[in-house]
């Protein structure tokens, strides 16, 4: 079972060179094995996510070389899970139908496919990574794979792209640099290592630079407010599927690193002691997204627009879930990270069965649409009341734990706003509401459109029921998985 | 504070390095500029990491005659780590190149501002007409039809 760590990653490199290979020989079987890698790695990242909760973290040295020396790859509870939910929203997208995805059918040889599973390889190496330089190798390819898959968007989505590649190199840029501050500290990479080493030079400036560095670049990478200027592009410029993909866990594998580093590697001892108030500034930066973010939503008129701005806003609940550095916040952080993937992907998922029914991106001709797709805009309707947060759906949770912890550090304003934010979430999805569900349809497009197939509404079912089930069995989540890796991190 | 400037010049290389390519990509509206101001940008990380190997009265990290002793060899891992950069960097810079390439296709130009003025225009234009926006060649609305996976690839 040592072999375990790799196992996820493994298989979904392995299908990316398959899928490409296949893809040239026929369009259809890049998919087939996309849909069996990314099940497979779902099933290695459950099993892993079960025997690390049983039976404590995993690791696994690369080339028999041992840490210090060679590349680690830890399995503990935290990875599992982001493993888990990377795979699971990545077999979704990958079943999800070519069209809707991607907004075309593929040509021989077009590697749509590989692009996906090469996203889904680097975000599950940064999840697996105890090493800060591999972290910095797979960021940058699950980044070069999303240029690629972001620029299949048109016109808009090759500008997009390109602004998005400038800002994202330099955000990864920033974290080298602190990574190299680090290194020339310590002399080491592995995380393990140098969380060993970092406290007896703890009031060294360099150490306070690499980390002021590192939170900037990954903040960068996750679109924390106020450098998410190139995420609203760049989502909703993207065809459908790529932006469920995106939103759902690519932004979210920088907020992985960020709890990472800063709890496990630097430690809760570095936030805001003297030098830099790291978690301050996160927690101030993250409540301006969320009022932000949602501000800029409901002003949108184009779903996949609103969408999009609505991430902004999101992720700032799980930038202050990180800064309050309480370990019930932080359990609120990770939930959101699962929550928001559940949610977001769905969401993508239904704005891209519309448009395949219809070709409709704008909001104010949705209507009517209810009694065309009935049971589309149902699992909508879950994803967008769990988005405002009613009990007993999943985002209500999340919701609750950062509140209960913003209470116990006695932090109101995050309390008040946290809160409060729902109202605007509701405001954006009222007018959805309102469109779809009330109206009577009148466009010619509208009454042409029917359920979508199968697969559309299979997959959003899938996400919906996810929803219900992480409201329903929260306590069992919260106990075994977040609430152990919260208390070992801050406890 | 001289011999600190005298010690440390690289640094202030690099630093200096970083700004020019920060102000490249941030505030140049031309988008080979910005480009080339990543590129700068990357080459001054680089440049850094080797800086920080550096050791007086130390060579190659190759065991030799001269013993073990550490101060004499070079620190062999940060240029390990950034001939991996290096090769992310090209990777990088080439995807960008062949964005640019289509960028310059659909446009005729790299300045960002007019691209971004067309495109709004033509938001407005798709908004101003009742025509359904499923129409593929509508001026605003996504194309899906054009060369899927062109700069993917590189």
């Amino acid at each position: 079972m040592s072999q375990l760590p790799v196992l996820p990653l493994l298989s979904l490199l392995v299908g990316a060179v398959l899928a490409l290979l296949a893809g040239v020989w026929r369009a259809w079987a890049g998919q087939a094995i996309s849909v069996v890698v990314t099940g497979l790695s779902l099933v290695f990242g459950a099993v892993g996510l079960v025997v690390v909760v049983r039976d404590g973290p995993l690791t696994y040295d690369f080339g028999g070389w041992p840490p210090p020396i060679g590349i680690e790859y830890v399995l503990d509870p935290l990875s599992a899970f982001m493993v888990t939910i990377v795979a699971l929203i990545g077999l979704l997208v990958c079943i999800y139908p070519v069209d809707a995805a991607f907004g075309l059918q593929p040509e021989r040889g077009t590697p749509l496919y590989p692009l996906v599973l090469l996203v889904l390889t680097g975000l599950t190496g940064v999840m697996l990574s105890g090493d800060l330089f591999h972290l910095f190798v797979m960021i940058e390819i699950y980044a070069l794979a999303t240029y690629g898959l972001v620029s299949l968007g048109g016109d808009r989505g090759v500008l997009a792209a390109l602004r998005y590649l400038l800002l994202g190199t330099v955000g990864s840029g920033l974290y080298l640099l602190g990574v190299g501050f680090l290194y020339f500290s310590t002399g080491t990479l592995n995380m393990a290592d140098m969380a060993a080493s970092l406290p007896p030079i703890a009031d060294n400036p360099a150490v306070l630079g690499a980390m002021g560095l590192i939170v900037i670049g990954l903040s960068l990478k996750m679109a924390l407010f106020p450098l998410h200027v190139w995420l609203p592009d760049a989502h909703s410029a993207a065809p459908p599927g790529v932006a469920a993909l995106l939103a759902a866990v690519q932004v979210k594998a920088a907020a992985y690193a960020l709890v990472r580093i800063l709890f496990d590697v630097l430690g809760p001892a570095y936030l805001d002691t003297g030098g830099l108030p790291v978690s301050t500034a996160l927690v101030w930066f993250g409540l301006a997204g969320i009022i932000v973010g949602s501000w800029l939503a409901i002003r949108q008129t184009d779903l996949k627009r609103m969408l999009a701005y609505s991430t902004v806003a999101q992720l700032g609940y799980i930038g202050v879930g990180i800064g309050l550095a309480s370990p019930i916040a932080l359990i609120g952080a990770l939930l959101h990270v699962l929550n928001h993937a559940l949610m977001k992907s769905g969401l993508f998922l239904v704005a891209g069965g519309i448009i395949q029914q219809t070709g409709l991106k704008k909001i104010p001709r949705f209507t009517g649409l209810g009694k065309q797709m009935p049971w589309t805009m149902a699992g909508f309707a879950i994803m967008a009341l769990s988005m405002v947060g009613i009990p007993p759906l999943a985002g209500f949770w999340s919701k609750f734990y950062l509140v209960w912890g913003a209470l116990e550090v006695g932090n109101w304003v995050v309390a008040v706003v946290v809160s409060t934010s729902s109202l605007l979430t509701l405001v954006y999805f009222v007018r959805l509401f309102e469109q779809i569900f009330v109206r009577e349809p009148v466009e010619a497009v509208v009454l042409e459109a029917e359920e979508p197939g199968p697969r559309i509404v299979g997959t959003v079912g899938v996400l919906a029921l996810a929803i219900i089930a992480v409201g329903l069995f929260n306590a069992v989540l919260v106990s075994q998985v977040l609430g152990p890796v919260a208390t070992r991190m801050l406890g | 504070m001289i011999e600190l400037l005298e010690a440390r010049y690289i640094y202030l290389l690099v630093m200096v390095l970083l700004a020019i390519g920060l102000y490249g990509v941030l505030a140049k509206t031309d988008l080979v500029k910005k480009v080339i101001g990543l590129t700068i940008f990357s080459s001054a990380i680089f440049l850094f990491f080797i800086e920080g190997s550096v050791q007086a009265g130390a060579t190659a990290p190759v065991i030799d005659e001269r013993g073990i002793d550490p101060n004499l060899y070079v620190d062999p891992v940060p240029h390990l780590l950034i001939l991996t950069a290096i090769v992310v960097g090209v990777a990088v810079i080439g995807v960008a190149l062949s964005l640019l390439v289509r960028v310059y296709r659909a446009h005729g130009t790299f300045d960002e501002s007019v691209i971004a003025e067309r495109l709004a225009e033509a938001d407005r234009a798709a908004g101003a007409t009742s025509a359904p926006d499923r129409s593929p060649g509508l001026p605003g609305e996504d194309d899906p039809g054009t060369a899927p996976g062109d700069g993917g690839t590189a």
